[in-house]
């Protein structure tokens, strides 16, 4: 008896481990559906943290300005350029994603493959004026460089007054009203990493585009400044964090952090409109949270896939990314030692009051944003008995599909219904329709 | 109007009759039946509208050892069984508080959380709150295990929810005022003070004191009556000590979970101040005021 009980023990424990999504990849929904979203890399481990910010800047270049409060006087070497490409094959790599299975052929069942695919998965600025110490301002000038396209000064401020009239004086074109946000960062201790553009540095670049900065620090807070981001902002914003972790899922600690609903099976029509669907589900879910959740669109080892919306990042990929603790010798089974969690969070300066904790939890097991399309076998019903049961069901599935996604997008289910052409689907027996369904 | 009458009558009886007795038998129940209520429904609520990452199973396996171990204990020290509705309310705690993405570690957390009651007894009693002792251990010995203190959201509507049937346990339990030291301490003292210091605006505070976290620890966790300092005058001490080790981990360390571990690191000091101002020990009551 207790041999049995361990045997159903070590059975479900072994079903807690991650199944492999079958399913072919078909689209996905990738960090340009939302109009300028801040896009942030995190690379962490211990207290050593790499930033790369990406930068979707697309005003005048002479208007650019960026301030980020940093825990240390960075030095010019721990102050870095990145490539935007490998932000883009992040994105996509972790970006939700649709997939779609064709339905087999019922009079020939395949009884393991259907087992198989019933498991469910588990789950800025003009020129400063030769910026010097400002004694009667609390500014001072601790680092000036000139890295890449960037002019980069690092301050420290004694108040926050001065540093904001610092920064206009010096021509960083910064919202008035700053000095509020500036005051806890500076009470803190905190340094200012400031940039603008160098045109001449940048007109060698021959791109129209900023690169990504990255800076490397060591800190033993887990966080990731974002009020600065709102003075000035006129609606909500969105943001997206990939953070590149040794152990195990990222969550944000004094936020709630919510799995997006996902695995869901729904309407073949989607395929032509993802994108949009996506759109439309994320800010439905946003709202259901009065925008005061933090979402979790990806978790997964970075050393693999199921299905793959790209590639995993390579090693240098990775470390160009500012995964220091890679070595050669890292694989381990179908793994390597590094994990990515994207974060996507929409808000408001209302309903996010303060900047961003993290903590990496020991979570391991593996989730996505994964849309299904189940196509329909293209059979008669009159085929075989089972044929017609086959379609029955179906009738029911497409119905149920069509209540999912009235449900993850407020759409109405009578639209979607017209959308799925749902009586022209071959019908034996009758769905359990209602009978007030069909007068309106 | 006189078969009104009647029925109106007749209803009066009825209750009189003594059909009102489930008032009686509830008035009657221990109060840690009331406490395990409000924590079953909180961690229904959780898990089906939170998004809890906890598996039923995980759920089942802590129960099922929780209630084991207890009863192992109280065989082999040869004592009356009883205490089980204690068990069940630390089996709760740990359902609501630890996350681990394998099976076996809420049970094994658990037992060692019973058996620290049997094992670890100063003065007769037990030290430490097993359900905080059980995440502690949890977190620091077992792999993929992790406490998700951001899982309740700020949500005022929960954070209500919570001051309620908080209140109505602990008021019950006459230790309230622990539970309000606490609040006062860490939640209004601490936390307004850090945020004048910085310049915060006064949302920050709003966001972290509405935290389902801070209030479920304050009403449910640091006031149990069992593993806080008998004499009013040491629980204020308590609290204020809870308070300042829950900061000092959290603002000055940057570490997770502070209030569990401040409340972990102040219960070693819970003998001294017995020892310092003796006061009688508790008795678990029914609402009506009996012991148990």
């Amino acid at each position: 008896m207790i041999t049995r009980l361990l045997f159903l023990l070590l059975a479900s424990l072994i079903s807690q481990t991650s199944q492999a999504f079958c399913g072919f990849y078909v689209a996905k929904a990738d960090a340009s559906l939302y109009n300028q979203a801040s896009q942030v890399v995190m690379a962490r481990k211990g207290n050593k943290t790499v930033l790369s910010l990406m930068n979707d800047y697309q005003g005048e270049l002479q208007d650019f300005a960026l301030v980020v409060p940093v825990p240390e006087v960075l030095k010019e070497g721990q102050i870095h350029i990145g490539d935007a490409k490998i932000f883009a094959h992040i994105d996509n790599f972790t970006a939700p994603r649709l997939v779609e299975y064709h339905d087999e052929d019922p009079c020939q069942p395949r009884v393991m493959y259907e087992m198989m695919s019933k498991s469910v998965p588990m789950p800025a600025a003009a020129m400063p004026q030769k910026a010097k110490s400002d004694k009667s301002l609390g500014v001072t000038v601790e680092a000036e460089y000139t890295v890449g396209e960037y002019d980069i000064v690092i301050l420290s401020a004694k108040e926050s007054d001065g540093l904001e009239t610092w920064l206009q004086s010096s021509g960083y074109k910064i919202p008035d009203g700053a000095s509020a946000a500036l005051q806890p960062y500076i009470k803190q201790g905190l340094k200012f990493f400031v940039a603008k553009v160098n045109l001449k540095e940048q007109s060698k670049t021959g791109s129209k585009f900023l690169r990504p900065l990255q800076f490397a620090f060591e800190s033993p807070k887990f966080m990731l400044p974002i009020r600065l981001g709102m003075i000035n902002a006129k609606g909500p914003q969105d943001l997206l964090v990939y953070i590149l972790s040794e152990k195990g899922r990222v969550e944000a600690s004094n936020y709630q952090t919510l799995k997006l609903p996902s695995n869901m099976d729904i309407p073949v029509h989607i395929k032509d409109d993802f994108a949009n669907f996506y759109k439309v589900m994320f800010e439905t879910q946003v709202k259901k949270q009065n925008l005061r959740a933090v979402f979790t669109e990806y978790f997964w080892n970075m050393g693999w896939c199921d299905p793959c919306a790209a590639e995993p990042l390579s090693p240098e990929e990775l470390k160009q990314l500012g995964v220091f603790w890679l070595d050669g010798n890292s694989q381990r089974g179908m793994g390597i030692p590094v994990q990515v969690t994207r974060l996507h969070v929409r808000y408001t300066p209302d309903s996010f009051p303060e900047d961003l904790v993290f903590q990496e939890t020991s979570d391991t097991a593996n989730f996505q944003g994964r849309y299904v399309l189940r196509h329909a076998w293209q059979g008669n019903p009159e085929q075989c008995e089972a044929a017609k049961t086959y379609f029955k069901q179906l009738a029911e599935r497409h119905e149920q599909e069509a209540k999912t996604l009235a449900e993850l997008t407020g759409w109405s289910v009578a639209d979607i219904r017209k959308k799925m052409n749902l009586d022209d689907a071959p019908k034996t027996g009758g769905a359990d329709n209602q009978w007030w369904e069909k007068i309106w | 109007m006189r078969n009104w009458m009647c029925c109106k009558l007749d209803r009066c009886n009825f209750f009189q009759r003594g059909n009102l007795r489930w008032l009686l038998v509830i008035s009657g129940l221990d109060i840690r039946v009331w406490q395990l209520l409000i924590m079953a429904s909180l961690l229904l609520s959780g898990v089906w509208l939170r998004d809890f990452s906890l598996y039923p199973a995980q759920i089942g396996l802590t129960f099922t050892a929780g209630l084991i171990t207890q009863w192992f204990f109280l065989r082999q020290f040869k004592l009356q069984q009883r205490g089980f509705l204690s068990a069940m309310i630390t089996c709760f705690g740990l359902c609501l508080l630890l996350r681990s993405s394998t099976l076996w570690v809420h049970p094994v957390v658990v037992s060692l959380a019973m058996a620290s009651k049997f094992l670890i007894r100063p003065q007769g009693a037990h030290l430490f709150n097993p359900a905080n002792f059980g995440v502690v251990l949890g977190l620091i010995f077992f792999p993929h295990t992790w406490v998700t203190s951001g899982q309740w959201g700020a949500d005022l509507t929960t954070a209500l929810w919570l001051i309620a049937a908080g209140f109505f346990v602990t008021r019950n339990a006459h230790r309230l005022d622990i539970t309000g030291y606490f609040l006062l301490f860490y939640g209004s003292l601490f936390l307004l003070i850090r945020i004048a210091w910085y310049g915060y605006p006064l949302a920050v505070f709003f966001h972290q004191f509405q935290n389902g976290a801070l209030l479920l620890f304050a009403f449910f966790m640091i006031s149990d009556p069992m593993t806080i300092p008998r004499h009013y005058k040491a629980r204020i001490i308590h609290a204020a000590l809870v308070s300042v080790f829950a900061y000092i981990w959290q603002y000055q360390f940057y570490g997770n979970q502070g209030i569990i571990w401040g409340l972990f690191l102040a219960t070693p000091f819970v003998p001294l101040w017995n020892h310092l101002f003796p006061a009688p020990r508790y008795q678990w009551q029914s609402l009506s005021g009996e012991n148990s």
